[in-house]
């Protein structure tokens, strides 16, 4: 059934600018048969799961790579990729002493304690006797539950009916160039699972999953809540994450299953590159989520990372009743691209669905909100409201709106708001006056404009969030 | 407290500011007055640091210090303080984190704690007192859909908030209506001391009736071109701009 939905959504939704005319290309050796064999057999993963690469592989050599995202970057070169490499363990460094400066000089604007800097930065440390504690603790409350929160790897060895049933359901293999490259080759991720009518008691973050062992550039994360369960689940950090990989394709499926909530949310501070342009991560993710009756999936994401980002967090709607939201802020400066927005997939009855948007553009930067709200046969009475609001500083970055709307149940009701505004001088002399110097007083106007997302975050995370803005914008209006 | 001399402004090569001279010292009231354009605003966005303008002459002097070489927030940090002809509006940014941001961004120029987030509720519960707001004013975006009184009101809260040593008022009482004009008022008289000061910027007597001003002063074409005690301020009121204007053609 689900497969048959997928099928059709993504079939059909390529039509509205999500790629190009399909033109034949040799795939670049570098990735073959016998690597992904390895990867499996390095993981000692069982039958399935190779096959299941196999086949991914497959589907991946016939592809070729997107056109259609608002984005110019040099195409990766996948001869030149390491798939195999087993889970990098970052290099222990001695001290800080060892990091670079202008990675510190961030970390200490975001107010990161010291030890955390450590973590962040790979330093050597001796056991921290209050994080061992809470990760305990953690994994004691969560047991209590029968909740599963672990590693990709992990949950193929000790659930691998669970992977099994659920994995590719929501982003089949065949769904995207980068989606099929990341099926074949992915080698961690998260996986987590919420039992019938469990409602988590704490947000699940990536930071407190036990087991992390780098997860590396094809990350591929599974969440799935049972009938009438409740997840919050935090993705990323705010403190900015060097990687010597330069192209990240992670894939992210959200199973809600009758009356079940997911709150998903993202921090991404990828490396953007500096303020040349140069360097940067490349981020091209596939995050989907499927909702069944009475069920809501809340995507809320701050991205402010990476030289290129392309993500559209989406939602399909199948069950009656169901609510999928998307809250978004995305920040580019310098020479950052970002093409990034949400799909929405009406498919069952009285389904509704949320888009706020707000794209923040300064430096030389791109900034593009690509949305599709799609309102299926059978859904009657869908709803929608689409809000897109693009801030622009100074004169020499980009906002662009891409909306595609296709209605096919006439009782469709879809609302489409789009401003687009500049800091205004007069708000800057106005805080100025007040003795709020230029600095700050962007910061303020950012979030203030920035507030409707930056409320769907958890508390924690929206301080750290409103922080992490404040240094991405820092300097961009001189 | 402040001393303008000689003050020249231009925008584009036009001169809007021909030569002001005013002293205001601590303690002290005045009240500007003049048709419109006559430069009023030009010079109250002087004071506050406004870049817009070409200095072209003259020099503002601030306790002693050479004010137009201090950014505009330095000036607030100093103590000055302009309530808007036109206040702006700064969405999703409620009133209370706004003048909070505002304290607190003075407190460190002095090298000072944050305010205590207790005595700062506290305090702002006074100032809406004090000015008849309503609470609910305080987590509402800043001027976002306020009406222009409400819109001046606020103006004056802040004002009240932050107790500076120079308040400039400019046009603070177009739009308020009777009981608002009243209640304004009594803000400002609230904020007068010996160690303060006032300029307000007006077209009518009906504000001075509350706040009795000490000076009065008519500008015309960028210059001073009259002052004299509160019955100019009267004098206007009855027989117009006519005859000033006629005197200086
Ligand atoms: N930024 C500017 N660019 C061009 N002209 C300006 C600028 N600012 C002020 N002016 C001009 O300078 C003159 C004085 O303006 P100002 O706003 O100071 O007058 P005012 O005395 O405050 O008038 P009102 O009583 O109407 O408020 C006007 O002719 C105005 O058009
Ligand atoms: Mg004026």
């Amino acid at each position: 059934m689900n497969d048959e939905i997928i099928d059709e959504i993504t079939a059909s939704e390529y039509k509205y600018g999500f790629t190009t005319e399909i033109e034949s290309e040799t795939v670049p050796p570098g990735l073959n048969e016998d690597v992904i064999r390895l990867i499996s057999s390095k993981k000692n993963e069982p039958k399935w799961m190779l096959e299941w690469r196999l086949d991914a592989f497959q589907t991946w050599l016939k592809m070729v790579e997107p056109n259609w995202p608002n984005v110019n970057y040099q195409k990766p070169d996948f001869q030149t990729i390491s798939y195999y490499s087993a889970p990098k363990q970052k290099k222990a460094l001695d001290s800080l002493d060892e990091v670079d400066p202008e990675l510190l000089k961030t970390f200490e604007k975001l107010g990161i304690s010291l030890d955390e800097q450590k973590r962040l930065s790979g330093v050597a440390m001796d056991v921290v006797v209050d994080s061992v504690s809470v990760a305990t603790t953690f994994k004691e409350t969560l047991a209590e539950k029968g909740i599963i929160f672990c590693s990709m790897s992990e949950a193929i060895q000790e659930h691998p009916e669970l992977v099994r049933k659920h994995l590719g359901t929501v982003v089949p293999k065949r769904d995207n160039f980068y989606a099929a490259l990341n099926s074949a080759v992915f080698t961690d991720g998260s996986f987590c699972y919420i039992p019938k009518g469990v409602h988590c008691p704490m947000e699940l973050s990536t930071y407190f999953r036990i087991n992390e062992a780098g997860t590396g550039q094809f990350e591929r994360t599974l969440l799935v809540a049972d009938e009438g369960s409740y997840v919050s689940y935090l993705e990323g950090c705010t403190a900015p994450s060097r990687d010597e990989n330069q192209l990240h394709a992670a894939v992210v499926e959200l199973v809600a299953m009758e009356k079940a909530e997911i709150k998903y949310s993202t921090v991404q501070n990828w490396f953007p590159g500096d303020a040349e342009g140069k360097g940067g991560v490349f981020n091209f993710v596939t995050k989907r989520g499927i909702c069944e009756r009475n069920s809501k999936i809340s995507w809320t994401q701050v991205e402010t990372g990476s030289a290129v980002t392309w993500k559209y967090p989406s939602c399909i709607l199948k069950g009656d009743n169901s609510v999928g939201e998307f809250y978004s802020v995305a920040v580019t400066n310098n020479f950052q691209q970002a093409d990034t927005g949400t799909k929405m997939i009406h498919l069952g009855k009285n389904t509704k669905s949320t888009i706020i948007s707000k794209g923040i553009s300064a430096g030389r930067s791109q900034n593009s909100y690509r949305g599709l709200v799609r309102v299926g046969a059978r859904a009657e009475n869908a709803r929608n409201f689409s809000q897109c609001d693009s801030l622009l500083m100074g004169d020499k970055c980009g906002a662009h709106t891409f909306p595609y709307i296709e209605a096919q149940h006439p009782s469709a009701q879809i609302e489409h708001e789009a401003t687009t505004s500049k800091i205004g001088e007069d708000q800057i002399f106005y805080c100025n006056q007040r003795g709020i110097g230029t600095e700050e007083a962007i910061a303020l106007i950012v979030n203030g404009y920035c507030k409707e997302v930056l409320n769907q975050l958890p508390m924690e995370f929206a301080v750290e969030a409103q922080k992490l803005l404040e240094v991405s914008l820092e300097g961009s209006v001189g | 407290m402040i001393k303008i001399k000689n003050l020249k402004a231009r925008v584009e090569e036009k001169e809007i500011l021909c030569g002001i001279n005013l002293e205001i010292n601590p303690g002290e009231v005045h009240a500007i007055m003049g048709p419109n354009g006559s430069g009023k605003s030009t010079l109250s966005s002087i004071i506050a640091g406004r870049e817009d303008y070409d200095i072209s002459g003259g020099s503002i002097d601030f306790e002693g210090e050479n004010l137009l070489s201090l950014s505009p927030e330095e000036r607030a940090h100093k103590g000055i303080f302009l309530s808007f002809q036109y206040p702006v509006e700064i969405p999703g940014v409620t009133v209370s984190n706004f003048i909070k941001t505002a304290i607190n961004e003075s407190r460190k120029s002095r090298g000072e704690e944050p305010m205590e987030a207790r005595k700062m509720l506290a305090m702002m519960r006074e100032k809406t007192v004090l000015l008849e707001m309503d609470k609910s004013y305080l987590s509402r975006s800043l001027n976002e859909g306020f009406s222009g009184g409400e819109k001046k009101r606020n103006e004056i809260f802040q004002m009240a908030m932050l107790q500076p040593k120079l308040a400039i008022l400019d046009e603070t009482d177009s739009g308020l209506d009777i009981d608002a004009l009243r209640i304004v008022a009594n803000g400002v008289n609230k904020l007068r001391s010996k160690k303060n000061a006032v300029m307000i910027i007006t077209h009518y007597q009906r504000l001075l009736n509350y706040v009795e001003p000490d000076f009065v002063h008519v500008l015309y074409n960028g210059k001073i071109v009259k002052s004299g005690d509160k019955n100019l301020a009267l004098e206007l009121e009855a027989k117009g701009y006519d005859w000033i204007k006629a005197e200086n053609t």
